[in-house]
Order: structure tokens, then sequence, then C-alpha cells
């Protein structure tokens, strides 16, 4: 393991445009190099490595483990130019078999997590077409705009993801006042404000946050009548997958839905312009729980063997993994790792450390991780 | 996530719910914070304290309590009980009178406010006019004289505070009817002293600020006596038979005018200054009491020479050559003096001053030579020392109980007991128990009222950590908090000042004869000797103290005396971490050789974390002798048995520089925001000078305040904004561990159960290690082992502030020692165990040994709320008499109260207790066992609250005025113990003597035969030893705590 992390860092430096590629098939690497501007077409990959692995007769998938650890797909010119050129140093390409692709997938946490098969996979006739399109969720989940079809047309309900993402939310919120339509005309009610963004910040870069948009809710939760330390808390507490309902201040940009979706949409025909209670909670209950819950943090749990006394250090001897998995008795020899320990463990910038994983690197269900 | 939102549907569930659960905040606790007014009731023999915040506070007999709050926030001045009443009126600040009653409702009395009435002069008048200076209530109890600042005084009739106008006595009338020698001077302005005359209620005495002194008759509308002083007047004291007048003026001193209807006093006949002849202060307030003996007891308040003890706030009492002044660490706020009650006695005979000062209350006896302070049974000073930390420990076993008020009682021999006791009985059992008995039986002379309340069920204690290095350990049983016993840590560290050194200080024939008297001392000699956490096991008696520089101390009940040297051990917290520097305080520096200890907890161990950060999480298995400690860099774990360290472990981020180089660093940004604030007030202060139309109006002026005001104002409107951002492994502070648990329970695989240390951290990491302890025959043969098994990371990484192991009933793991004492099921080791997490922002339930989530509750999501304090407490039904269930009492920085389900973590209810602004009053909540809290409701007053429908200690009393109407003291007996024995049930015991005794006693002595047999017969057999009463009272109570153990055993 500490073999090939040392090595990844001498040949660093031996030539800047060559990028290294590390290819696994099965238990066999092989190496080789491309070049980083001009990394030519998928196709000349493609049989560039099945040549190199010797693979005949047989349909291989391609994948490759991005800066963030996620292994995800090459399989066309565009995915396999920027995964040549984000390598760094080193490109670490994965091959499998079709057949055996069917059981893992690519995406967010696949090498970590079993993921429930939806209803969109693709079955057996696959090879009908020849253009590959990208699963949904072999996508890493970003920031976006949810349920439009639900909620009033002058809000907006944004999600913020943060996975793998090293840049900070990076927003400020305030205490204000807005005017409401009551029955007794308009009125002055307190709310929450966004006041400031920083800039890089997830918020600003996505731009579907601004200063002065009202926040009405985080998460499913009205922030009525709540205090701004309240508001503030909620929005931490959430903030490995934070979503807002907020009241742009610009409604200018707002979505325009079609007749459609007000005739169908049974919540929203009633909504009025003065109308300001929100689809509740259960709204969120769109999205299928099991994605809910697969977005939340996950806690890691580390399992010492070590005499504390000796090493204060989680020792290198002792197992990470996360939660849920139980652990294989046999797991403990290194000659029986499996290629997503290696690489997650490669992964490490600093071993030592035993908790500075990338966030969301190691998530539910995965197996067990020698340092 | 979503159930969780969902109220609860089944209605069994709710009616179990509200058979379990109550809200109720029953008792306040402590001294009242910023007391104001002070009132007594002889008849009733209840004492009144009014606090500035409008509260007013009634305390009789131990356990009679009421509490009234105005509804106006303004501050009680005077109080007055209505002579023979259960009825008083209080003067608050904005000129309004109260009245208040105490009625009986459904057997229990009330306190509550009848009507309320302010005075109106005539229309036109200065408001002076009618500002309240004195008030007087007639002993008719349907007249209420009020004197003024105008000088007149003025009638009201009760209790519909009626005004009778034509009754006023103004100024000018008095002076009409003054003779012509005096008229001429401007004798008047406002009235300082109105009295009534002792035996005839048609004469009232009114006292001018200038120096006059009238005696007025109410009938004929005349002048009897007049007495005109040289100096301005400050108060008046009426002699018992009305033959004697003694004023006492600003000059600092006090004359005697005899009255006599037919002489006027052209000069006062002997004007004493008692601590001349330099210029004194004044002496505000004074008492001249007659006693049988002849002579009298002059007691006064202030008079003390203006250069050099112009400062202090003294009360002297001088009687028969002696004189002292009992000097007060705070301002005295009022005093009296208690005295016969009885209006028809011939003598005062007074046995005891009352003083209420700012920050306690002191009772000193008057009766016993040297006066002695006498120890209240309430309204005790928890603030003797600012309170830094509180622990609670529920149903003590009667045994420690015992020898921890033995320990307390040794340190209170400078007590008055107010009754004599005789010797101690030589058997350890008896001796013991006298000194409960001492604690019991001592007399306290304000014991109005019955109290109704049920026996407290069971011993709590509660220990308070204060910033001197004490340790104060209070009987929480009941509605009286009292002190039981204190715990210095001092001596077993070298300070500057030695705590002998202050008392010896004071020479004998000094001039004044000061006293000091009081427990209240805010100053403490070296912050670093501060408390900070506290572990008591009530089975062994073994105590753990941590400290701010990070002390830790074991310690051990001893009920003898002893001196031995402190067995002193480093922890080096950071072991080989590189490029540290703390700029925190230094360690303590530790006495060497053998200390003296008194009998009590005496230390055995001092544990000293290095660095001496503040010790921030405690716990001590007594079982395994074990204690861990943790700070802000790291935690460990000591062997107390083998004197040995086992382990320490550094949980600090190697980046976090805040907490590497201590508290200093905090300061810096401390400095800066303060000086911040400072700038901003100062702006807002001249800005606001400026806004006041003081010079002429210039044109340029007025530009430039308004160029000021909008300054101000883009100050003031600058936005708080807060920063949303997740937390990362980078933050400050992630180490600081937070709470630290014992557990014996299946770590490291299913089949195995073994001793554990689980450790949690404000970054969100938990750790958990498993210990070897030896078996007990071997235990100082082979060394305590312990090795790291888990290390769990939340992703939320918030602060984990509680850790909890559930057995296989999902019912939380019992105390150490629980289960051996037999006062615990043993958990249950066959079904699997569960952990809860406790976090600020989650509450988390794994399985054990795997460590795989089970449930969660996201409070934090959901609600905005973070959890400030948890606790597992277990609620009975109060319809079925042995159902329970364990629940988590959780109260979050909004100030609710939540009960949260164990183990499905569901939302159980939610009331709002304290205040979300009230910082200190969240971090001082404790939880006890059984569902009940305290808080701080300010720096000297715990208020207790119950969430239980079963466990409630609230103050239920009957006072009775028609019980108490001739209820006066005879004459024949020393004064405070016949008095006592009317105010209890006479019971039913074997000699017909008046007894008291402790609730819980009397709850077991009627319940049990065999042990009244018992009492008898040892009754008869101390009876031909001693065959004083006293003593027969003494042996009562040997054998009541005896019984007491007897009960307690079964």
């Amino acid at each position: 393991m500490n073999r090939s992390f040392h090595k990844s860092q001498t040949l660093r430096f031996y030539d800047c445009s060559a990028v290294e590629v590390k290819s696994k098939f099965g238990a066999e690497f092989r190496r080789f190099s491309l070049d980083r501007q001009k990394p030519g077409k998928f196709e000349d990959f493609y049989k560039l490595v099945v040549h190199t692995h010797h693979i005949s007769n047989t349909e291989v998938t391609i994948g490759y483990a991005d800066v963030h650890g996620d292994l995800l797909p090459i399989n066309n010119d565009d995915n396999f130019c920027k995964a040549v050129s984000s390598a760094s140093p080193l490109l670490r390409v994965f091959i499998q078999k079709r057949e055996e692709a069917e059981h893992c997938s690519f995406g967010v946490g696949s090498l970590s997590r079993r993921r429930r098969p939806l209803a969109l996979r693709e079955d057996g006739p696959r090879r009908r077409t020849h253009l590959h399109i990208g699963l949904p969720h072999d996508f890493r989940p970003v920031s976006s705009i949810i349920d439009v079809d639900i909620l009033p047309e002058t809000h907006r309900r944004v999600r913020l993801y943060r996975h793998g993402c090293q840049k900070p939310l990076g927003f400020y919120i305030r205490d204000g006042t807005s005017v409401r339509v009551a029955p007794q005309g308009l009125e002055k009610v307190p709310g929450i404000f966004i006041s400031r963004m920083v800039p890089g910040g997830l918020a600003e870069s996505t731009g579907l946050l601004a200063v002065d948009d009202e926040v009405l809710e985080v998460n499913g939760i009205e922030v009525a009548g709540k205090t701004l330390d309240q508001v503030t808390d909620m929005m931490i507490a959430n903030s490995h997958n934070l979503i807002v309902t907020v009241k742009p201040a610009n409604q200018r940009n707002n979505v325009v839905r079609g007749s459609r979706a007000l005739g169908s949409s049974g919540r929203s025909s009633d909504s009025t312009a003065s109308r300001h209670s929100l689809p509740a909670a259960h709204v969120l209950q769109n999205l299928p729980p099991d994605e809910m819950e697969s977005d939340e943090e996950a806690d890691v749990v580390l399992e010492g063997v070590l005499e504390p006394r000796l090493v204060p250090r989680p020792p290198p001897g002792s197992l990470a993994r996360v939660n849920g998995a139980g652990l294989a008795p046999g797991l403990h020899s290194p000659g029986r790792e499996g290629s997503v320990q290696r690489l997650l463990s490669s992964l490490r910038s600093d071993p030592r450390h035993s908790l500075a994983l990338p966030p969301g690197g190691v998530e539910e269900h995965g197996p067990a991780v020698t340092l | 996530m979503r159930r969780f939102l969902r109220p609860g549907h089944d209605p069994a569930r709710e009616r179990l719910k509200r058979d379990l659960f109550q809200f109720n905040k029953t008792v306040e606790h402590g001294f009242p914070h910023q007391p104001s007014a002070l009132g007594y009731s002889p008849s009733l023999r209840i004492l009144a304290i009014g606090t500035r915040s409008g509260a007013i506070k009634l305390y009789g007999a131990p356990g009679v309590e009421f509490m009234g709050l105005h509804r106006e926030n303004n501050a009680a001045v005077q109080i007055h009980f209505l002579p023979g009443q259960c009825r008083l009126v209080t003067l608050l600040d904005d000129n309004s009178l109260h009245l208040w009653s105490l009625k009986v409702k459904g057997g229990v009395s009330e306190l509550q406010e009848d009507e309320s009435f302010t005075l109106r002069g005539p229309p036109g008048a200065a408001p002076s006019a009618t500002q309240i200076t004195v008030v007087l209530p007639h002993s008719s109890c349907q007249l209420l004289y009020l004197g003024t600042e105008s000088g007149s005084v003025f009638v009201v009739q009760l209790p519909a505070f009626r005004a009778l106008e034509d009754r006023t006595i103004s100024s000018e009338a008095v002076l009409q009817r003054l003779p012509e020698e005096v008229r001429h001077r401007r004798a008047f302005e406002m009235v300082e002293a109105l009295q009534e005359h002792p035996r005839d209620p048609n004469q009232i005495l009114i006292g001018y600020s200038r120096g006059l002194v009238v005696i007025w008759d109410l009938q004929g509308s005349c002048v009897l006596c007049h007495f005109l002083s040289s100096q301005q007047l400050e108060n008046v004291c009426w002699q018992r038979d009305g033959h004697l007048i003694v004023s006492c003026h600003s000059d600092g001193g006090y004359c005697q005018w005899p009255v006599s209807s037919d002489t006027l006093q052209p000069e006062p006949p002997r004007s004493c200054v008692p601590y001349g002849p330099f210029p004194c202060k004044a002496i505000t307030k004074i008492f001249w009491l007659t006693t049988k003996q002849g002579l009298p007891f002059t007691i006064f308040q202030g008079g003390m020479p203006r250069a050099s003890y112009g400062d202090r706030h003294c009360i002297s009492v001088v009687h028969n050559g002696q004189q002292t002044a009992f000097d007060f660490t705070s301002r005295v706020i009022d005093f009296t003096v208690l005295t016969e009650a009885n209006p028809e006695a011939a003598f005062d005979d007074p046995y005891a001053l009352v003083v209420l000062a700012e920050e306690e209350l002191v009772v000193i006896d008057l009766q016993t030579a040297g006066w002695p302070p006498v120890q209240p049974p309430y309204l005790a000073s928890l603030h003797c020392s600012a309170i830094t930390c509180s622990h609670h420990v529920s149903n003590i076993p009667l045994k420690l109980w015992e020898r921890i008020i033995a320990a307390g009682s040794r340190q209170n021999t400078h007590f008055s007991t107010m009754v004599g006791l005789a010797p101690a009985p030589p058997q350890p059992r008896a001796r013991l128990a006298h000194e409960l008995l001492r604690h019991l039986l001592q007399e306290w002379p304000i014991n109005g009222g019955t109290s109704l309340a049920p026996a407290p069920p069971q011993r709590d204690l509660l220990l308070t950590g204060h910033e001197d290095g004490t340790v104060r350990f209070w009987d929480a049983s009941g509605v009286c908090l009292r002190l039981l016993y204190k715990l210095s840590t001092v001596r077993v560290f070298l300070t500057d000042t030695d705590p002998n050194d202050s008392l010896n200080a004071q020479g004998e024939d000094e001039w004044p004869p000061l006293r000091k008297v009081g427990s209240f001392d805010p100053y403490s000699d070296d912050p670093r000797l501060g408390i900070q956490k506290i572990f008591l096991c009530k089975y062994s008696g073994y105590l753990a103290v941590a400290g701010t520089a990070g002390q830790v101390l074991v310690l051990e009940l001893n009920d003898e005396e002893a001196e031995h040297a402190v067995e002193q051990v480093e922890a080096d917290l950071l072991q080989d971490q590189e490029g540290y520097r703390w700029k925190g305080h230094e360690r303590l520096c530790a006495r060497p050789g053998p200390v003296h200890f008194e009998p009590g907890f005496q230390p055995f161990v001092l544990v000293q974390c290095q660095p001496p950060a503040v010790v921030t999480s405690l716990a001590l298995h007594s079982e395994w002798r074990l204690v861990a400690f943790g700070t802000s860099h790291g935690f460990g774990l000591f062997d107390h048995q083998q004197r040995r360290q086992v382990f320490v472990k550094c949980t600090l981020h190697p980046n976090d520089q805040l907490a590497l180089e201590g508290p200093l660093s905090r300061v810096k940004s401390l400095k800066k925001s303060l000086r911040q604030s400072f700038r901003r007030i100062r702006r807002s202060r001249v800005s606001s000078r400026k806004r006041r139309p003081a010079g002429p109006p210039g044109e340029v002026q007025e530009g430039r305040s308004r160029a000021e005001r909008t300054g101000l104002q883009n100050v003031e409107l600058a936005p708080v904004q807060r920063k949303i951002e997740a937390r990362s492994a980078e933050d400050s502070f992630t180490g600081f561990v937070r709470t630290l648990y014992f557990a014996d329970t299946y770590l490291r695989d299913s089949f195995r159960h073994c001793p554990s240390l689980w450790a949690g951290t404000n970054g969100g990491t938990v750790y958990a290690f498993a210990l070897r302890v030896p078996p007990a025959e071997r235990r100082m043969d082979e060394p305590v082992r312990a090795e790291q098994a888990k290390e769990i990371q939340l992703m939320h990484r918030a602060p984990v502030v509680g850790i909890l192991v559930l057995d296989g009933h999902s019912v939380p793991l019992p105390e150490p020692l629980e289960v051996a004492h037999d006062l615990s099921k043993s958990p249950d080791m066959q079904g699997s165990h569960q952990l809860l997490v406790v976090s600020e922002e989650q509450f988390k339930v794994f399985a054990l040994p795997g460590v795989s989530a089970r449930l969660k509750l996201k409070l934090t999501a959901l609600e905005g709320s973070r959890v400030r304090r948890v606790g597992a407490a277990h609620f009975g039904s109060c319809r079925a008499e042995r159902y329970r269930e364990h629940h988590l009492a959780v109260l979050t920085n909004l100030g609710d109260i939540q009960v949260v389900s164990l183990p499905l973590l569901k939302p159980q209810v939610r009331y709002s207790c304290i205040r979300r602004e009230d910082v200190s009053g969240i971090a001082s909540c404790v939880f006890t066992k059984h569902g009940q809290g305290f808080y701080l409701i300010s720096p000297s007053e715990f208020e207790r609250f119950s969430l239980s429908t079963k466990w409630l200690v609230e103050p239920r009393c009957l006072v009775d005025s028609a019980e108490t109407k001739n209820h006066s003291r005879l004459c024949d007996r020393p004064g405070p113990e016949k008095a006592s024995g009317r105010a209890r049930n006479s019971g039913s015991q074997s000699d017909g003597e008046e007894r008291r005794s402790g609730p819980v006693m009397e709850h077991a002595l009627l319940n049990d035969e065999r042990v009244l047999k018992e009492i008898q017969s040892t009754l008869e057999g101390d009876r031909g030893s001693c065959g004083d009463w006293r003593s027969q009272r003494a042996a009562v109570g040997v054998l009541l705590s005896c019984c007491g153990s007897v009960s307690s055993a079964r």
C-alpha cells in the first residue's frame, strides 16, 4: 500500500505533459502513459486498454477514480478528456467485464455503497444503441432547483449539494422584515434573509441563491417564528444536504410553469399570490425516502487494537470502516484487500491522520478499509 | 426522520404520558437575589423578605415558605405585617401599597394579593407630598398611617385602602399645636418615624427628619409631648412601657428622652455617641430593649467612625458592659430583634437578632454568652463563593448520610445550637446520631406555620462546587436546602494566603470591637482553585473533584481526623505533541509533606493535568477504583487503588492552535470586542448628549448632529449576521473532552462483556477503550490495562454531550456498586446492548458491539434547538404504583425541557422552563435521577423543578391566624424551645415532653411499633443517668436516627 503511495509521488515530477495511467483489471495492473494535452479518442483508448490487458472476446466498462474518490465512467470522448486532464498526478483506471459491471455501478459513493437498483436501470438489451448515455445515478448530484412543480412560482427550493466539494457553503443570513399580504392588507413580519455571499463559496458559485433572498424553509421546516440563531443552527445541522426554500429578491428569473403544471398539481392550483404557507414537509417526500436517508452523513467507526499507551494515534494496524458493515474476520490480512480498499487508502493524503477522510468519500455500507 | 413530526395519535399513550409527566417549578432554594426589605410578624413568627424585582418571600418553620410576586416589576421597599393577622402590607418604590394575605384553601395556606393602592394628594400637590416614607399599621388593624416626604401623615382604612382625608395629620396642624418657642424653627420636613404607643393605641409618635419628635393624641388631635434635638433624626425606638424614647441621629449618636406628659424637654438629657469622639456615620436604626435582669440591650445599625470604619456594614449590640460590632461582608438592608411577642409582658427579653444583609441572612443568638450566630435552616447563601458547578446524587444510603452530617456538625461548632444538648454518648453509633440530632433539634426561632408536606421519600444530596475551591454538600431532600458539610480543597495546595491568618488577625482589645459574621465571601484567593467537576459515589464514599488548573483530587470519607501526604501524579495529556506553548495559568503547587485533614472527605491522590487546562469532564468508577478526567487537550485514566496512571490520550487536532495556547489567546479577541463595545457605548453617549437641545440651535451644529445621528443609526442597523458553514475537522476546540462514561458492556464482540471507558469530544468524536481490571484478589498485583477498541466520528461533528449504554431491556446500565448493594436489578446481559450518543444536535442509538446506527433524532435539524444538558431519569406513574419508564430529560439552548423516550428516541413532552437569554441559568441546570432538576435563577438561588408527577418536592404549609393569635412566648422557660413545641403536632410519644424530629424520622417512627418500644426502653435507661429533659430529647433523637436505619435496611 505504502509502496504505491510513494511511487506516485516520485513520478509526479518526471514529465508534466505525460499522464501516468495505472490500469487495473481483476488483480492485474498495467502502467502506461498518455499525453495530457492530446489524449486522443475514446475509441483508441478503449483499444489500448483492451490490448494492454490482453482482454479478448468480452466487452468491458472503463471507470476512473476522480479527485473526490468517486468511480466515474469513461465511455465517450468527453469524459475521457476530463479524466485525463483532471488526473493528478496519476490516472487510476478500473476495468470490469460488462457482466460483472451489472452489479456494481458508477457514481457517488459507489466505491463504498451498495445502491438499490432503480427502476430507471437499463436492463438486458443495452447493446441496442451504440451511444452510451450515462445513467442518472452515474452522475454526481450537483446543487439544483428542486420541486419546481409543487411550489408557488414566487418561491424557489434550492438544494445545495456539498458532496465531495471542499468549497465552503459560503453565505450569511440576517434578520429582516418582509411584507406579507394579509386579510387586513399588507403587514410587516419578521423574516430571515441572506445577507452576504462568500466569494467562491458554494452558494455563490451555483448562482441559485442571492443576497436579500428571504429564507422560508430549511429542509422542509418552516422558519417562521424562529430566531436567527435557531435558523443558523438548523442550517448547520443540515449542512451536508441543505435544502433551502427562498423567496428570491429578484423575481424576474422565476421558472414559469406551463398550464399543465398549474392545472394538474392539486397543491399549487390553490396557491394564490397571497398564500404563503408552503406545501409543508410532506413535499420533500417526493424524493425517494431512501434518497433522503442515503444523503445523510454516516459516522466513521475505527476499530483499534493496539495498546494506546504505546501509540497515541490510531495505530496503523487498526481497521477503519463505516457504519453498517460487519467486519469479515479474515480481512485483517493485507493480501485479501479488494481494489476498492486500496484505492481508498491511497486517496488519503495523510494516512497517520485517521479522520481526514474526504467528506463523503466513505459512506454507508462500505467494506472495511485498512490503513 | 419524518416519523418524529407526526404527533402521537395513540390515545392510550397520551393518557399514560399525562400520568407520567407534569412540569412544575416547585420551590426556590437559597437566598433571594437583591433583597430590599425585611418584615417580621412576632405573632405569626414569620419572616418576610422583599426583593428589588418585586418578589416577596415568607419563611416560617422549616418547610413553611410562601412566595408572591407583584405585578409591577418594582422593588419592595417596606414590608409590614398587620399585628396579629395573616396579612401584610408592602410598599414598592413606585409609591404603591399592596395588601397581601395568607388564605387557607384546601387545607393549605396560599399567599395572594388582595388590594393595591397609590396615595393621591389633593389636586395640584407636588408628587413628593404623597411620597410615602414610613408606614405604620395600627394595632386595630383597621388603619394604616402613612408618613410622607411632605411631613404629612395620611390615614387609610384597610382592607379597601380607603383614604380618610379628614384624619390626615398635616405638619401645619402639628405646628399650630406646638408651643411658641419651637414654632419658629423649621423643624419638620419629611416624616422619618411613626410609632404607636406600646400600651395606648390612641397615641402615636411622629418623628420629623429635622429632629422634632412629637407624641400625637389621635382622639384629641393634640400634641402630648414634643422633643427637639439638634441633629437630623434617623429613627426612633419607643420602649416597651412607653416611658422612654430613644432617638438616633445622623451624627452617629442617640438620645434617650423620658416621656412624661407634663414636662417639656428643651435639651436632651443624655446624648451618646458610641464610637466618638471623631465624626461618625449616622445610626440609622436603634432598638432599646429591656430584660428581666435589668440591664437593657442597645442594638443599633451604623454609627461607625467615618474616617477609618465608614465603609463597614455594622450592627452593634451593647449589653451589660459587653459591646460587639457585628461586621457584615455585604450591605445591611434591614434588621429586627426577636423579642417577647406578648405585648402585656413586662420585659422585651430579646433572644435573637435577625439581620438581612445584601447577600445573606444572619441570625445571632442573644441568649447564649458570646452571641454566637445561628445557622438558619433555609435562606442558605449558596453563593458565599460563586457557584462553579453542581452535582446531584439521589437516594443516599443512610450510613453515608449520617457520616456526612457527623463530619459537618463538627465544622459548625461555632454556631449557636439555640438549644443545649447533653454531652455526646460514648457509643460510636449513638454519637453519630447525636450529631445528627443536634442538627435536627437545633432550635430555630422563626418557626411559624406548620409544614404539611409529606416526609421526603429519600435522602438527596446536592453538591455545589465553588470558585474558592470548596465543595458544599446540601440536603436537597425537602423544601429546605440546608448545608450539611463543607469540603475545602485548599489545604492540599500552597496558596498565597494561609486560610488561618485572617481569623487570627483580629486582636482582642481593638476598638471598635468588630466581629466578622456571615459566610458570604466573594473574594477568591486564587481562581485556579475553582471546582469544575464533582463526582460522588454514594455507596463507597469516594469522591472525585476536579478544578480550573487541571487538578483532579480523589477523596475518601474518613470519620477521624488524619494527617497524611497526598500522592501527586502528573498526567501529560499532550505527550509528544510538538510546537506547543501553553500561555494559560500555571498549575497549582501542591503542599509538600503530610497535611492535616479534619474528619470528612480527605484527599489521598492528586492528579495534575499538563497543560493545566480546566478539567471539562470527570467520571469515577468506585468498583473498579478508576477515575477518568478530560480537558481541552485529551483525557486520562487513573487507577486510584494502585495509584498508577493507566493511560492518557491526546485528542487535540494538530492545527488547533487556540486550544494549544490556552485561554490567554482568547482574551485577545475578548479585549478587541470589549474595546469595540466601549467605543459603541461612548459614541452613542456622545451623540445622545449632542441630540439634547443644549446650546443655540445653529445651522452647523444641526447638520453635524444629524450626520451623527445617521451614523449612529448605521451602527445600530448593521445587521447581525450569522455565517452558515458546516463544521470541519479544522475547527477549534474539537479535542475538548465533553463527557466520560464507564460501562460494562459488549465492546469487542457480542459474547464477552468487559469494562470500558467512553469519551466524547467537542468535535463529535467518541473514543471507546476496553479495560482489563484484575479481579479483586489480584487487584494490587496486576496493572489495569486499557486499549482503544473503537473510535466513532459523528459526521455532523457536533459536540458530544452525553454517552449512555442501555442493557438488553433498554434500561440504562446501573451505577457502579448499585447492584452489589442490592439496590438495583442487575442489568440484562443477555440481550444486545445499545449505545446512546447525545450530541448537541442529534440523539443516536447504535447497536453494540458493531456500532451500527439504529435510530436517531435530529433535534437541531427539526427545531433549531441544541442540547445543553441531558440526563437519564426514571419516571413513575402517579396511578400505577410500580410502573416506571426510563427516559432522557433534555434541556436545550432555548431553555426548553423535553423528555425523549428510551430507546426509541421519541419526543414525549416539552415545556418551556428558562428564558433563552438566561445563559447562566441554562448552563447551571442539573437533572436528578427522578425527573427533577435545579438551575440557578440568580447567583444565589436554585429553582427546583419537577417533570414527574410522582416526585414532587414543594412547600405545603398552613398558617392559621386563629391558632397563632394568642400564641406567645411564655416567660417561665427560656423562650424558643417552648414556642416550637406548640407549633408542632405534639406526637404520640411516651413521655409527653415536646419533641422535634426530622420528617424522615418522624415518618419511620410512627410506622414502626418495634422501634417505638426500643425508644421507650432506651429512654428509661437514659433517664437514670441524666435527669435533664434535654438529654431525654437527645435520647429520642438517637433512637430516631437508629430507627431510621432500621426501616431503611428492611
